[in-house]
Protein backbone atom coordinates (compact mmCIF):
# COMPACT_ATOMS: atom_id res chain seq x y z
CA UNK A 1 0.00 0.00 0.00
CA UNK A 2 1.11 3.03 -0.74
CA UNK A 3 0.99 5.74 1.80
CA UNK A 4 0.51 9.95 0.68
CA UNK A 5 1.61 12.79 2.99
CA UNK A 6 0.96 15.68 2.78
CA UNK A 7 3.36 18.24 4.75
CA UNK A 8 1.52 21.58 5.27
CA UNK A 9 0.81 24.77 6.83
CA UNK A 10 -1.00 27.56 6.26
CA UNK A 11 1.64 30.29 6.65
CA UNK A 12 4.82 30.12 4.86
CA UNK A 13 8.27 29.95 5.54
CA UNK A 14 7.79 27.76 8.60
CA UNK A 15 9.76 24.76 7.62
CA UNK A 16 7.35 22.73 5.33
CA UNK A 17 10.41 22.12 2.94
CA UNK A 18 13.30 21.68 5.59
CA UNK A 19 10.47 18.81 6.53
CA UNK A 20 9.89 17.10 3.58
CA UNK A 21 13.17 16.57 2.45
CA UNK A 22 14.42 15.45 5.77
CA UNK A 23 11.40 13.19 6.26
CA UNK A 24 11.70 11.44 3.05
CA UNK A 25 15.52 10.53 3.69
CA UNK A 26 14.48 9.07 7.07
CA UNK A 27 11.61 6.64 5.99
CA UNK A 28 14.18 5.94 2.63
CA UNK A 29 16.67 5.15 4.89
CA UNK A 30 14.75 2.65 6.67
CA UNK A 31 14.47 0.77 3.70
CA UNK A 32 11.43 2.72 2.28
CA UNK A 33 10.33 3.24 -1.16
CA UNK A 34 10.06 7.22 -1.28
CA UNK A 35 8.76 10.09 -3.82
CA UNK A 36 9.10 13.51 -2.76
CA UNK A 37 6.78 15.85 -4.85
CA UNK A 38 7.64 19.64 -4.65
CA UNK A 39 4.12 21.30 -5.27
CA UNK A 40 4.97 24.76 -4.93
CA UNK A 41 4.42 25.47 -8.44
CA UNK A 42 6.96 28.23 -9.80
CA UNK A 43 8.51 28.43 -6.57
CA UNK A 44 10.59 25.45 -6.91
CA UNK A 45 12.90 24.86 -3.78
CA UNK A 46 13.28 21.18 -2.71
CA UNK A 47 15.33 20.71 -5.59
CA UNK A 48 17.91 23.03 -3.95
CA UNK A 49 17.08 21.48 -0.47
CA UNK A 50 17.85 17.77 -1.57
CA UNK A 51 21.04 19.11 -3.58
CA UNK A 52 19.60 17.51 -7.12
CA UNK A 53 18.96 21.07 -8.51
CA UNK A 54 21.12 20.46 -11.89
CA UNK A 55 19.95 17.32 -11.97
CA UNK A 56 16.23 18.52 -13.03
CA UNK A 57 15.25 17.89 -16.75
CA UNK A 58 11.45 17.39 -16.21
CA UNK A 59 8.90 18.40 -13.67
CA UNK A 60 5.99 17.35 -12.35
CA UNK A 61 4.29 19.94 -14.47
CA UNK A 62 5.75 18.03 -17.75
CA UNK A 63 4.49 14.92 -16.55
CA UNK A 64 1.13 16.26 -15.90
CA UNK A 65 1.05 17.80 -19.68
CA UNK A 66 2.52 14.43 -21.15
CA UNK A 67 5.49 16.53 -22.08
CA UNK A 68 7.63 13.15 -20.54
CA UNK A 69 7.17 9.80 -18.50
CA UNK A 70 7.05 10.08 -14.76
CA UNK A 71 10.27 7.75 -15.00
CA UNK A 72 11.80 10.60 -16.91
CA UNK A 73 10.84 13.16 -14.25
CA UNK A 74 11.83 11.52 -11.07
CA UNK A 75 15.43 12.05 -9.68
CA UNK A 76 16.88 9.38 -8.11
CA UNK A 77 18.91 10.69 -4.83
CA UNK A 78 22.37 10.22 -4.92
CA UNK A 79 22.98 9.14 -1.60
CA UNK A 80 19.58 7.14 -0.99
CA UNK A 81 18.59 3.85 -2.68
CA UNK A 82 15.14 4.11 -2.34
CA UNK A 83 14.85 7.89 -2.77
CA UNK A 84 13.35 10.11 -5.95
CA UNK A 85 12.36 13.67 -6.11
CA UNK A 86 10.09 15.20 -8.07
CA UNK A 87 10.95 18.78 -9.01
CA UNK A 88 8.20 21.47 -9.20
CA UNK A 89 7.67 23.50 -12.68
CA UNK A 90 8.93 26.89 -12.55
CA UNK A 91 5.92 28.22 -15.10
CA UNK A 92 3.83 30.99 -13.52
CA UNK A 93 0.86 29.87 -14.44
CA UNK A 94 -1.13 28.40 -11.42
CA UNK A 95 -3.42 26.32 -13.11
CA UNK A 96 -0.97 24.44 -14.90
CA UNK A 97 -1.66 21.66 -12.23
CA UNK A 98 -5.06 19.86 -12.46
CA UNK A 99 -7.09 17.57 -10.18
CA UNK A 100 -7.25 14.60 -12.60
CA UNK A 101 -2.98 15.39 -12.90
CA UNK A 102 -1.83 15.19 -9.63
CA UNK A 103 -4.31 11.80 -9.42
CA UNK A 104 -2.54 10.11 -12.45
CA UNK A 105 0.21 10.09 -11.16
CA UNK A 106 0.06 9.36 -7.40
CA UNK A 107 -1.94 6.47 -9.41
CA UNK A 108 1.18 5.55 -11.24
CA UNK A 109 3.54 5.81 -8.07
CA UNK A 110 1.26 3.78 -6.54
CA UNK A 111 0.98 1.17 -9.29
CA UNK A 112 5.25 1.51 -9.18
CA UNK A 113 5.05 0.25 -5.44
CA UNK A 114 6.40 3.22 -3.76
CA UNK A 115 5.62 3.05 -0.06
CA UNK A 116 5.33 6.64 0.47
CA UNK A 117 4.97 9.62 -1.32
CA UNK A 118 5.43 13.25 0.44
CA UNK A 119 3.79 15.97 -0.74
CA UNK A 120 5.56 19.49 0.05
CA UNK A 121 3.09 22.13 -0.27
CA UNK A 122 3.35 25.40 -1.01
CA UNK A 123 2.06 28.17 1.38
CA UNK A 124 -1.52 29.42 1.69
CA UNK A 125 -4.52 28.22 1.32
CA UNK A 126 -5.14 28.43 -2.69
CA UNK A 127 -4.96 26.07 -5.17
CA UNK A 128 -1.56 24.48 -4.33
CA UNK A 129 -2.21 24.32 -1.37
CA UNK A 130 -5.67 22.35 -1.94
CA UNK A 131 -4.08 19.57 -4.39
CA UNK A 132 -1.19 19.06 -2.24
CA UNK A 133 -3.51 17.78 0.63
CA UNK A 134 -6.39 16.70 -1.63
CA UNK A 135 -5.15 12.80 -2.04
CA UNK A 136 -3.58 12.48 1.20
CA UNK A 137 -4.18 10.10 3.37
CA UNK A 138 -1.83 11.49 6.75
CA UNK A 139 -0.85 15.10 6.66
CA UNK A 140 1.67 16.80 9.14
CA UNK A 141 1.23 19.94 9.97
CA UNK A 142 4.69 22.26 10.68
CA UNK A 143 4.14 24.96 13.04
CA UNK A 144 6.11 27.11 14.70
CA UNK A 145 5.58 28.51 18.31
CA UNK A 146 4.15 31.59 17.22
CA UNK A 147 0.40 32.77 17.29
CA UNK A 148 0.03 33.57 13.32
CA UNK A 149 1.83 30.14 12.60
CA UNK A 150 -0.49 28.04 14.98
CA UNK A 151 -3.61 30.08 13.74
CA UNK A 152 -3.00 29.45 10.78
CA UNK A 153 -2.59 25.63 11.07
CA UNK A 154 -5.89 25.92 12.51
CA UNK A 155 -7.32 26.60 9.13
CA UNK A 156 -4.91 24.31 7.23
CA UNK A 157 -6.93 21.45 9.97
CA UNK A 158 -10.48 22.43 8.75
CA UNK A 159 -9.72 22.55 5.30
CA UNK A 160 -7.74 18.89 5.73
CA UNK A 161 -11.21 17.94 7.61
CA UNK A 162 -13.34 19.71 5.12
CA UNK A 163 -11.20 19.53 1.16
CA UNK A 164 -10.38 16.10 0.74
CA UNK A 165 -10.91 13.14 -0.96
CA UNK A 166 -10.76 11.06 2.42
CA UNK A 167 -13.15 13.82 3.70
CA UNK A 168 -15.55 13.82 0.97
CA UNK A 169 -15.79 9.75 0.91
CA UNK A 170 -16.54 9.74 4.75
CA UNK A 171 -13.51 7.11 5.05
CA UNK A 172 -11.98 8.13 8.56
CA UNK A 173 -10.55 11.23 7.02
CA UNK A 174 -7.19 12.51 6.94
CA UNK A 175 -4.53 11.26 9.60
CA UNK A 176 -3.57 14.41 11.43
CA UNK A 177 -0.31 15.23 13.06
CA UNK A 178 1.50 18.23 14.38
CA UNK A 179 5.40 18.69 13.58
CA UNK A 180 6.41 21.59 15.40
CA UNK A 181 9.58 23.16 14.56
CA UNK A 182 12.06 26.11 15.41
CA UNK A 183 11.59 25.40 19.07
CA UNK A 184 13.79 27.13 21.25
CA UNK A 185 13.51 25.34 24.82
CA UNK A 186 15.63 27.97 26.37
CA UNK A 187 12.69 30.61 25.42
CA UNK A 188 10.07 28.75 26.90
CA UNK A 189 12.06 28.41 30.17
CA UNK A 190 11.66 32.19 30.14
CA UNK A 191 8.06 32.04 28.87
CA UNK A 192 9.34 34.02 25.83
CA UNK A 193 8.08 31.03 23.39
CA UNK A 194 4.80 28.91 23.40
CA UNK A 195 5.63 25.49 25.06
CA UNK A 196 4.67 21.94 23.39
CA UNK A 197 1.91 21.32 25.65
CA UNK A 198 0.38 25.08 24.74
CA UNK A 199 0.53 24.20 21.41
CA UNK A 200 -1.00 21.01 21.55
CA UNK A 201 -3.95 21.91 23.84
CA UNK A 202 -4.93 25.01 21.58
CA UNK A 203 -4.89 22.84 18.61
CA UNK A 204 -5.79 19.17 20.45
CA UNK A 205 -3.56 17.06 17.76
CA UNK A 206 -0.68 14.59 18.66
CA UNK A 207 2.46 15.83 18.40
CA UNK A 208 4.87 14.05 15.98
CA UNK A 209 7.69 15.70 16.14
CA UNK A 210 9.78 18.41 17.56
CA UNK A 211 12.54 20.04 16.21
CA UNK A 212 14.65 22.75 17.78
CA UNK A 213 15.60 25.89 16.38
CA UNK A 214 19.28 25.32 15.05
CA UNK A 215 21.87 26.45 12.85
CA UNK A 216 22.31 23.46 11.20
CA UNK A 217 19.49 24.00 8.90
CA UNK A 218 21.06 27.08 6.77
CA UNK A 219 24.74 24.79 6.57
CA UNK A 220 22.19 22.01 5.62
CA UNK A 221 20.29 23.83 3.12
CA UNK A 222 23.47 25.56 1.89
CA UNK A 223 25.67 22.29 1.48
CA UNK A 224 22.09 20.97 -0.41
CA UNK A 225 22.23 18.19 2.27
CA UNK A 226 18.86 17.46 4.11
CA UNK A 227 19.88 18.25 7.78
CA UNK A 228 18.57 14.75 8.81
CA UNK A 229 21.90 13.46 7.58
CA UNK A 230 23.90 15.43 9.41
CA UNK A 231 24.56 13.08 12.44
CA UNK A 232 25.65 15.57 14.69
CA UNK A 233 22.99 17.59 14.99
CA UNK A 234 19.83 17.98 17.56
CA UNK A 235 17.55 18.88 14.60
CA UNK A 236 18.71 15.59 12.71
CA UNK A 237 18.04 13.16 15.78
CA UNK A 238 14.33 15.24 16.17
CA UNK A 239 13.69 14.49 12.75
CA UNK A 240 14.45 10.92 12.75
CA UNK A 241 12.62 10.31 15.88
CA UNK A 242 9.65 12.16 14.18
CA UNK A 243 9.96 9.19 10.68
CA UNK A 244 10.25 6.43 13.69
CA UNK A 245 6.60 7.78 15.25
CA UNK A 246 5.48 7.98 11.72
CA UNK A 247 6.09 4.19 11.25
CA UNK A 248 4.55 3.82 14.62
CA UNK A 249 7.21 3.46 17.34
CA UNK A 250 6.84 5.66 20.31
CA UNK A 251 9.59 7.78 21.57
CA UNK A 252 9.84 9.88 24.42
CA UNK A 253 9.93 13.83 22.92
CA UNK A 254 13.78 14.99 23.25
CA UNK A 255 15.13 18.54 23.14
CA UNK A 256 11.83 20.23 24.46
CA UNK A 257 14.16 20.61 27.91
CA UNK A 258 16.50 23.00 27.89
CA UNK A 259 20.34 21.15 28.58
CA UNK A 260 21.02 21.44 32.61
CA UNK A 261 23.96 24.33 32.72
CA UNK A 262 26.95 24.61 35.60
CA UNK A 263 26.48 27.79 37.49
CA UNK A 264 29.56 29.33 35.99
CA UNK A 265 27.48 28.95 32.61
CA UNK A 266 24.06 29.72 34.50
CA UNK A 267 25.96 32.80 35.80
CA UNK A 268 27.32 34.25 33.00
CA UNK A 269 24.97 32.99 30.09
CA UNK A 270 25.93 31.47 27.23
CA UNK B 1 19.79 32.84 31.79
CA UNK B 2 22.85 34.59 32.52
CA UNK B 3 23.38 37.65 34.52
CA UNK B 4 22.90 40.29 31.68
CA UNK B 5 20.22 38.27 30.35
CA UNK B 6 18.35 39.25 33.95
CA UNK B 7 19.18 43.75 32.90
CA UNK B 8 17.22 43.44 29.45
CA UNK B 9 14.92 40.70 30.15
CA UNK B 10 11.44 40.69 27.85
CA UNK B 11 8.47 40.50 29.74
CA UNK B 12 7.29 36.82 29.20
CA UNK B 13 4.64 36.53 26.87
CA UNK B 14 3.64 33.26 25.84
CA UNK B 15 0.79 32.76 28.05
CA UNK B 16 -0.56 36.01 26.05
CA UNK B 17 -0.71 34.56 23.22
CA UNK B 18 -1.77 31.40 24.45
CA UNK B 19 -4.90 32.68 25.81
CA UNK B 20 -5.34 34.87 22.58
CA UNK B 21 -5.12 31.69 20.18
CA UNK B 22 -7.31 29.78 22.78
CA UNK B 23 -9.89 32.36 21.91
CA UNK B 24 -9.84 33.19 18.58
CA UNK B 25 -9.22 29.32 17.65
CA UNK B 26 -12.56 28.46 19.48
CA UNK B 27 -14.37 31.12 17.50
CA UNK B 28 -12.62 30.26 14.12
CA UNK B 29 -14.03 26.89 14.88
CA UNK B 30 -17.05 27.17 15.39
CA UNK B 31 -17.64 29.31 12.37
CA UNK B 32 -16.38 27.21 10.24
CA UNK B 33 -18.87 25.49 8.28
CA UNK B 34 -21.42 27.24 9.47
CA UNK B 35 -23.39 30.02 7.16
CA UNK B 36 -21.21 32.90 5.17
CA UNK B 37 -23.40 35.35 6.55
CA UNK B 38 -22.00 35.46 9.85
CA UNK B 39 -19.40 37.90 9.78
CA UNK B 40 -21.81 40.12 7.89
CA UNK B 41 -24.26 39.57 11.02
CA UNK B 42 -21.62 40.53 13.27
CA UNK B 43 -20.51 43.62 11.22
CA UNK B 44 -24.03 44.73 11.26
CA UNK B 45 -25.19 43.93 14.86
CA UNK B 46 -22.39 46.00 15.52
CA UNK B 47 -23.56 49.08 13.90
CA UNK B 48 -26.99 48.66 15.20
CA UNK B 49 -25.87 48.15 19.09
CA UNK B 50 -23.26 51.19 18.48
CA UNK B 51 -26.91 53.40 18.10
CA UNK B 52 -27.22 53.18 21.38
CA UNK B 53 -24.15 52.58 22.99
CA UNK B 54 -20.72 52.80 22.58
CA UNK B 55 -18.64 49.49 22.29
CA UNK B 56 -16.00 47.88 21.00
CA UNK B 57 -15.90 45.59 18.29
CA UNK B 58 -14.46 43.40 20.31
CA UNK B 59 -17.33 43.43 22.17
CA UNK B 60 -19.65 41.52 20.55
CA UNK B 61 -19.31 37.92 19.77
CA UNK B 62 -21.29 35.50 17.41
CA UNK B 63 -20.62 31.71 17.69
CA UNK B 64 -22.38 28.73 16.21
CA UNK B 65 -22.94 26.13 18.38
CA UNK B 66 -23.97 22.90 17.26
CA UNK B 67 -25.72 20.38 19.98
CA UNK B 68 -27.31 16.90 19.08
CA UNK B 69 -28.72 17.82 15.83
CA UNK B 70 -29.69 21.55 16.24
CA UNK B 71 -27.66 24.38 15.92
CA UNK B 72 -27.74 27.71 18.44
CA UNK B 73 -27.00 30.75 17.40
CA UNK B 74 -25.19 33.05 20.27
CA UNK B 75 -24.91 36.78 20.70
CA UNK B 76 -22.91 38.07 23.29
CA UNK B 77 -22.44 41.56 23.67
CA UNK B 78 -20.59 43.15 26.38
CA UNK B 79 -21.54 46.55 27.73
CA UNK B 80 -19.08 49.62 28.47
CA UNK B 81 -20.15 49.36 32.35
CA UNK B 82 -19.27 45.63 32.52
CA UNK B 83 -23.18 45.28 32.29
CA UNK B 84 -24.02 42.00 30.21
CA UNK B 85 -26.86 43.17 27.46
N1 LIG C 1 14.67 23.99 12.85
C1 LIG C 1 15.08 25.11 12.21
N2 LIG C 1 16.02 25.91 12.77
C2 LIG C 1 16.45 27.02 12.12
N3 LIG C 1 15.99 27.43 10.94
C3 LIG C 1 15.05 26.69 10.33
C4 LIG C 1 14.53 25.50 10.92
N4 LIG C 1 13.61 24.96 10.09
C5 LIG C 1 13.54 25.79 9.02
N5 LIG C 1 14.40 26.83 9.15
C6 LIG C 1 14.62 27.93 8.20
O1 LIG C 1 13.39 28.55 7.90
C7 LIG C 1 13.34 28.96 6.55
C8 LIG C 1 12.10 28.41 5.88
O2 LIG C 1 12.19 26.99 5.80
P1 LIG C 1 11.46 26.18 4.64
O3 LIG C 1 11.87 26.65 3.30
O4 LIG C 1 11.61 24.74 4.95
O5 LIG C 1 9.96 26.64 4.93
P2 LIG C 1 8.67 26.41 4.03
O6 LIG C 1 7.54 26.26 4.98
O7 LIG C 1 8.90 25.32 3.05
O8 LIG C 1 8.56 27.80 3.25
P3 LIG C 1 7.55 28.15 2.05
O9 LIG C 1 6.22 28.40 2.71
O10 LIG C 1 8.13 29.36 1.43
O11 LIG C 1 7.52 26.96 1.15
C9 LIG C 1 14.61 28.51 5.92
O12 LIG C 1 15.51 29.58 5.88
C10 LIG C 1 15.13 27.43 6.84
O13 LIG C 1 16.53 27.35 6.82
MG1 LIG D 1 8.60 25.28 0.91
Amino acid sequence: MTEIIVVTSGKGGVGKTTTSASISCGLARRGKKVAVIDFDIGLRNLDLIMGCERRVVYDFVNVIQGDCTLKQALIKDKRIETLYVLAASQTRDKDALSSEGVRRVLDELTAEGFDYVICDSPAGIEKGAHLAMYFADRAVVVVNPEVSSVRDSDRILGLLASKTQRAEKGNGGVKEHLLLTRYSPKRVATGEMMSVTDVKDILGLDVIGVVPESTDVLSASNAGVPVILNEESDASRAYDDAVARLLGESLPMRFVEEPKKGFFARMFGG
Amino acid sequence: MGLLALFRRTPPTANVAKERLRIIVAQERSARGGPDYLPLLRRELLEVIKKYVNVDPEAVQVNLEREDGHEVLELSVALPGGKRL
